[in-house]
């Protein structure tokens, strides 16, 4: 059974731009699945027809077997969504957003109330269930947005970068509790540009970029396409030049750090005895960038001059990342 | 995919899951219980005002000048407006409320709770314009409380006064909503209340009987739709109308009707709310 499937998907808004060029996906009941792609790319227009917050200009959606043309109803009690903005109401306090939601789903009252106390606490946002929620911090925010998605307990949760602006410990707690809820049996879509949370979280994957889908595998599958990988090495002791060492690609960035570019054929026990021959003591070693991202960025950098402006804030986010360090 | 994946995908699609008219049921009344609590926690924006209002046009018009305009229709001038006072009442408030609250969910994007939710849109726009109704209805209680403080009503027909008061605030309901739909700013949101509501208000025979225009004026006036309301209204309570009552019921059940289905269409169509 598919929980999501869309045939042809094509979307033009009314000033000519062309979001959605024809999308062929289907999402597998149960699975947890990332859809990738640069910013512009066309992914939150197809949450957005998905959850009929767009409309399509032609083809088919349906979900778990209802067309959304036909059976726009039962689709949409199947579906929770967390959008990418905040879209509550920030006057409310979070029992009466959650509660309310639930009713908008037919919940009733008295199951709704105890579905909120079950899923605020869960989201460790109980003690804050009476306060207004625009005093809510960010990290708070995005975690009421998750609670009041699942309210009604929808078998397909679509997730639209939930983590944005998450400091990495909720960012975390949050990752074991959306694991929990695809064990659970709840199907996951999710959209992010942490493209180590898609690695870890995510069984499938789905590149969409310039409203084409650029890429559609198992996770495992496309990691495996990945041919090269570039390594940070930290040295012991200072170093006055790139040491040489044959079939391998060696950069100087600073004297204490070296990057070197390793094969799928090659291994890193050869690198570390050779540089031990040459006295050179490895402290610490660190992928250069994310493997996922490394395939994301090949997959929309080989594109022509307007793809490439597209995948700039991907680029941007990829280059803050090889700064910061963030694994 | 396995076979009975296949045989499921090409088989009609299985029932609904869930009971859709439970859904819009609970879904209906959960909007008009949010609507009541925006009406109840903002107490001092929503059901104050008017009252104020009221109680000011009852001294000034009612109490000072009122003691010189003498009887009007065969009643007191104070016993005369009151109908019209809260009728007046009535017609802001419930427009007030759903252009407000409904503007005011897609200024903030709240209004995404609902379209991603599985109720039709009709029940969307019934759910604001009953909550548009309860505050319409809420206020025009007050004003009529307040209006007890300086004369006495009589009630002529208590039904009539129930099908104006319900059908009159169902249809500025309805209006506002619609007026919330198109708006793209919060000077939209002003416009028409300011700019059309007030004068028609003000034109619509709450203060006087048409009978003191000249005929040219009183033909002008019948093309009012809110003298036809407040005349209803005014029957119910003292038994005299400027207008034909029938066709008064006749012009608020046409104009809720047509309002109603326009409102679905804006809606289905996702103006000013779907790209």
């Amino acid at each position: 059974m598919h929980a999501l499937s869309v045939r042809g998907l094509t979307k033009t808004y009314r000033n000519g731009v062309q979001a959605l060029k024809g999308i062929d996906l289907d999402v597998e009941e149960g699975d947890f699945f990332a859809l990738l792609g640069p910013n512009g790319a066309g992914k939150t227009t197809l949450i957005g027809i998905v959850t009929s917050l767009v409309n399509k200009t032609g083809g088919q959606v349906r979900v778990f077997g209802y067309d959304i043309d036909r059976e726009l109803e039962a689709a949409k009690s199947c579906i929770g969504v967390v959008p990418q903005e905040l879209n509550f109401n920030q006057f409310e306090t979070p029992e009466t957003i959650v509660v309310n939601q639930a009713g908008f789903y037919g919940i009733p009252r008295r199951v709704a109330r105890q579905r909120a106390e079950k899923y605020l606490k869960q989201l460790q946002l109980w003690d804050k269930r009476d306060k207004m929620a625009r005093g809510l911090s960010g990290g708070m925010k995005r975690r009421l947005m998750i609670a009041r998605a699942l309210m009604h307990e929808p078998r397909l949760l679509i997730l639209d970068e939930p983590t944005a602006g998450v400091d990495i410990e909720i960012r975390r707690s949050m990752w074991d509790f959306l694991r929990e809820i695809n064990a659970q049996g709840t199907t996951i879509i999710l959209t992010t540009h942490y493209l180590e949370e898609a690695e870890t979280l995510c069984r499938n994957i789905a590149i969409i970029d310039g409203g084409r889908i650029a890429e559609r595998d198992r996770m495992s599958s496309l990691l495996r396409k990945l041919h090269t990988e570039t390594f940070v090495l930290n040295l012991r002791n200072a170093v006055s030049a790139a040491p040489r060492l044959d079939g391998y690609a060696v950069t100087l960035v600073d004297d204490h750090t070296l990057e070197v570019e390793v094969t799928r054929e090659q291994n890193l026990n050869d690198i570390f005895s050779r540089l031990s021959a040459l006295g050179i003591e490895v402290l610490s070693m660190r992928n250069k960038v994310n493997r996922l991202e490394e395939i994301f960025m090949r997959l929309v950098e080989g594109k022509g001059a307007n793809g490439a402006a597209e995948a700039a804030g991907v680029n941007e986010a990829a280059a803050a990342r090889r700064r910061g360090g963030m694994r | 995919m396995n076979e009975t994946a296949v045989a499921r995908e090409t088989e009609a699609p299985p029932a609904p899951p869930i009971d859709l008219g439970r859904v819009r049921w609970i879904g209906f009344w959960t909007i008009v219980l949010r609507e009541y609590g925006r009406i109840i926690r903002i107490w001092g924006q929503t059901l104050v005002p008017s009252a104020v209002t009221a109680t000011l046009y009852f001294v000034i018009f009612g109490s000072l000048i009122g003691r010189r305009v003498g009887q009007m229709g065969g009643f007191d001038y104070m016993q005369y407006i009151a109908p019209g006072l809260i009728m007046m009442s009535v017609i802001t408030n419930s427009y007030a409320n759903v252009v407000s609250s409904f503007f005011g969910a897609k200024f903030g994007k709240h209004v995404e709770e609902l379209l991603v939710a599985p109720l039709p849109n009709w029940i969307i726009v019934a759910g604001y314009v009953v909550g548009g109704m309860v505050r319409g209805i809420a206020v025009g209680t007050v004003v009529t409380i307040v209006s007890l403080l300086f004369t006495h009503l009589h009630v002529h027909h208590v039904f009539i006064i129930m099908g104006a008061v319900l059908l009159t605030s169902m249809v500025f309901s309805l209006g506002g909503f619609i007026n919330a739909v198109f708006a793209k700013n919060f000077d939209q949101v002003n416009w028409i209340p300011n700019f059309v509501l007030t004068p028609l208000t003000y034109f619509g025979g709450v203060f006087y009987s048409i009978s003191l225009l000249p005929e040219w004026a009183q033909k002008l006036s019948l093309a009012n739709p809110i003298l036809h309301m407040v005349n209803a209204f005014r029957y119910g309570f003292l038994g005299v109308s400027d207008v034909d009552v029938v066709r008064a019921f006749v012009i608020m059940i046409v104009a809720a009707a047509v309002l109603f289905t326009f409102a679905v269409v804006v809606m289905n169509r996702g103006t000013g709310i779907r790209d």
